[in-house]
């Protein structure tokens, strides 16, 4: 044998042991949204899960591997749908997944979830899921629930009459999951293929057929899905085909008027096979009183008392993000302070060290210090929508969307988005209507989130006096706090408007949601989500903003050129300062001299109009990678180290005594304060959410648009600030 | 009568779905169908959309998808 060459996999797997492992079996879990998929994801997988991409696919689907299975399963975790025939994103990728268009195989084996409260529903998705004949188990989820409100699904009854297994499972009960992973092993070693289906339209039997028989290589199941397919999600995953939209024509056009005749009685096909699986097999206690759910709906959706609600639940979740986040990212930023001084003792000083300290460790910082907000967030949000509260603010809020072309489905990741835009632009998945989505995603970085918070702190901190009106009710600086997350919701609807107008025209996007049963959120199924979601927005923006960083860094840094150190050497020697003013001073003097700080005073002349000079300029260039970073530049700016942060009391007298150059006219005055602020609550400085745009929308232009637009609204808005501020006499 | 005019808290059936073909598809998909018994719970305080109880599940639509479902009484 030549060592040179090379051992293919096999023959490395059978030389290593004689029980190798066998390649893993990869099953798809799949069911309607509220049925508690994602816990019995966790309760299958722990909390080992990692995000697969599929190729030329941004959906992310988690798979995991399951424990305590004799063999290595993979269990991917696809979107929550109520139907195969897909009408956004999140749901396509459940269907090209089934039917192996996403990753080239199809899976070996799908367990749908079934809510045991809610089996009719459920199971027109089941119907479909059994002409794909791929191995099936039935999960039958929440029966605990089930119970308690008088339903009982009798699980043999039900598999005899599907052919397939059914179990049943409490997902956020741990324990009850076993017999589900030992029927998921039964159902892989002897794989058996559904028998019983659902009899559609002959019409549209027949159609089926002639397609499968013309294209050759269709699975199972795929042939309907392609003919009742509407909005091409599918066909297009199959990729370019001869012949294949021509026999599409030719079937939809014999089914009638534009398959629409086929589909709804495709549909009430179904419906009446469903009726028929569950007649007897559903037994019902009478109800014996207003279920709890009705009796918080009716608070919640009543006209005061829903509004109190929602204004309430909002209120609490701004508190928790702002001061119950506050400990936690305290003791972040200090960890990152003994980090930096730990690297600056161990690293002489120089170009290294700067770029450990100010680019590397300022820049992980400023990232991490938020995810304390950020997770609190998540939570939050997940929280409220676990226990199906969600769905009643959307259908609060619906009616006022409507103007601006939104619907109630995207008030959530709105919502969302005054935490951070990015999984905010993620959540726009399941907004099925495409022009709905993508509004929603252009106008999400208006919302005030929470890398915006420092630079308001800081400056309202340093110049709104906090005079308290009404015997100390109001406080200035909040009204003022408010007004800046005010002011990006008002700027947004006229965006909103602009885009519906122009470039999204067209009918409005529909609103159907379901509105599930109030449940009590459990911990458990909803912790992972949140540690998840955490765990990618620091890797996500991490990896960008750390990129960035260093280049914003790099055009900080240099040159550091002797001209400018003997400059200031002689100025120390004429004025007598000590090593700390010194310092302080030739800091200063590094980043006038600087690229950043030549492009600063080079924008000079563009940010007159606002009363702003090149120092106020750089720290706005500087902070494109992420919002929060001119803070750090502006303490840099006030020649004051990079430890001191948005709350320092020395960075706000610092701010508040600098004055223009060669003058004695203090820079920051309340209206550039002010328009400063302005500025930050509309503009796009931040690389992570123009990248998710981009990879969201699928093209470069709508990044590039969002820039543009948000930069020219945001320096409109500064300067209309500024001036209002100055002519009230400010 | 259109399932939009039904008054809130009576229940009635279903007999026919009109329309346009994607949003009538996904009403019919989500279990308004012909022969279904669906009764309205409530509209929303600012009049629209309705809140509709199908059985076991209950759902939220616009009153304008409401006037495509033509309901009769029980």
């Amino acid at each position: 044998m030549d060592l040179a060459t090379p051992l293919p996999h096999d023959r490395t797997d059978s030389l290593a042991a004689c029980d190798s492992p066998a390649p893993a079996a990869v099953v798809a879990l799949v069911g309607n949204p509220n049925t508690g998929k994602t816990a019995l994801f966790n309760a299958l997988t722990g909390f080992h899960r990692h995000v697969a991409n599929y190729p030329g696919v941004t959906v992310e689907v988690a798979r995991g591997r399951i424990r305590g299975a004799a063999r290595p399963i993979e269990l991917l975790d696809l979107p929550g749908t109520y139907s195969l025939a897909a009408q956004s994103p999140d749901e396509a990728i459940v269907c090209q997944t089934l039917c192996g268009r996403a990753s080239g195989t199809a899976p070996a084996a799908i367990i749908a979830t079934l809510d045991a409260s809610n089996p009719a529903r459920n199971l027109y998705l089941v119907s479909q899921l059994l002409e794909l004949e791929l191995p099936l188990i039935i999960a039958l989820n929440m029966v605990d629930i089930a119970r308690r409100r008088g339903l009982e699904v009798d699980a043999a009854r039900l598999a005899a009459r599907l052919g397939v297994p059914v179990v049943p499972v409490v997902a956020v009960e741990p324990a009850t999951v076993a017999p589900l992973v030992r029927a998921l092993e039964q159902v892989l070693a002897a794989p058996s293929r559904p028998t019983r289906r659902a009899a559609l339209p002959p019409a549209l039997e027949e159609a089926t057929r002639t397609l499968t028989a013309m294209v050759g290589d269709l699975r199972p199941g795929e042939a309907v899905r392609l003919l009742v397919d509407r909005d091409g999600w599918l066909r297009r995953a199959l990729g370019p085909r001869d012949g294949l939209d021509a026999a599409l024509a030719v079937a939809r056009q014999r089914l009638g008027r534009e398959c629409f005749d086929a589909a709804t009685a495709e549909v009430r096909a179904r419906y009446a096979w469903v009726d028929g699986v569950l007649d007897g097999v559903v037994r019902r206690m009478p109800p014996t009183g207003e279920t709890w759910t009705a009796r918080i709906d009716r608070v919640v959706t009543h006209p005061v008392g829903g509004g109190v609600t929602l204004l309430g639940v909002l209120y609490a979740v701004f508190y928790a993000i702002y001061w119950g986040a506050a400990p936690l990212v305290s003791a972040l930023e200090r960890l990152f302070g003994w980090a930096g001084a730990g690297v600056a003792a161990v690293v002489p000083s120089g170009p290294l060290q700067s770029l450990l300290v100010d680019g590397v460790i300022a820049g992980v910082g400023g990232v991490v210090g938020f995810l304390p907000q950020i997770l609190i967030l998540f939570l939050a949000l997940a929280l409220l929508e676990d226990c199906g509260y969600m769905a009643r603010a959307a259908f609060m809020v619906d009616r006022l969307m409507r103007p601006v072309g939104l619907s109630g489905r995207a008030f959530i990741p709105l919502l969302s988005a005054f935490a951070c835009a990015v999984p905010a632009i993620l959540g726009t998945r399941a907004i099925a209507d495409r022009r709905e989505r993508f509004i929603t995603i252009l106008i999400a970085p208006f919302m005030s989130c929470s890398a915006r918070l420092p630079v308001y702190v800081l400056l309202i901190g340093a110049f709104v006096p906090p005079t308290a009106y009404l015997g100390g009710w109001l406080r200035l600086d909040a009204l003022v706090m408010i007004a800046m997350y005010l002011v990006g919701v008002v700027v947004a609807i006229p965006v909103a408007l602009l885009l519906r107008y122009s470039a999204f025209r067209g009918p409005p996007a529909g609103f159907l949601l379901e509105m599930p049963s109030y449940k009590r959120p459990r911990l458990r199924a909803v912790a992972p989500r949140v540690l998840h979601a955490g765990r990618s927005f620091l890797v996500r923006a991490g990896t960008i903003i750390l990129l960035v960083n260093v280049i914003v860094w790099a055009l900080g840094y240099f040159p550091r050129s002797e001209r400018v150190r003997a400059a200031v050497e002689a100025e120390r020697a004429a004025q007598g300062w000590d090593d700390a003013t010194y310092e302080a001073a030739l800091a200063g003097a590094y980043l006038r001299d600087s690229y950043l700080g030549r492009l600063g005073r080079g924008l000079e002349p563009v940010l007159a109009p606002l009363h702003w000079d090149w120092r106020i300029g750089i720290g706005v260039i500087a902070s494109f990678p992420a919002r929060e970073v001119i803070v750090a530049t502006l303490g840099t700016i006030c020649n004051l180290g990079p430890e001191d942060d948005a709350e320092s009391a020395s960075l706000r007298t610092r701010l508040a005594e600098l004055k223009w150059d060669g003058t004695d006219r203090p820079l920051f005055t309340l209206p550039v304060a002010l328009s400063l602020m302005v500025f930050f609550a509309l503009c796009a400085q931040c690389a992570s959410t123009l990248v998710v745009i981009g990879r969201e929308t699928g093209s470069w232009s709508w990044p590039v648009i969002s820039f543009v637009g948000m930069t020219l609204i945001a320096y409109a808005g500064a300067w209309a600030v500024g001036a209002a501020a100055r002519a009230v006499g400010w | 009568m259109s399932l939009a005019r039904v008054p809130p808290a009576t229940r009635c059936r279903i007999t026919a779905i009109r329309g346009q073909h994607r949003v009538a598809y996904r009403l019919m998909e989500m279990g308004l169908v012909e022969g279904a018994q669906v009764e309205v719970v409530r509209r929303s305080p600012l009049g629209d959309p309705l809140q509709v109880r199908l059985g076991d599940y209950e759902l939220a639509l616009r009153a304008s998808d409401a006037e495509l479902i033509d309901v009769a009484d029980i």
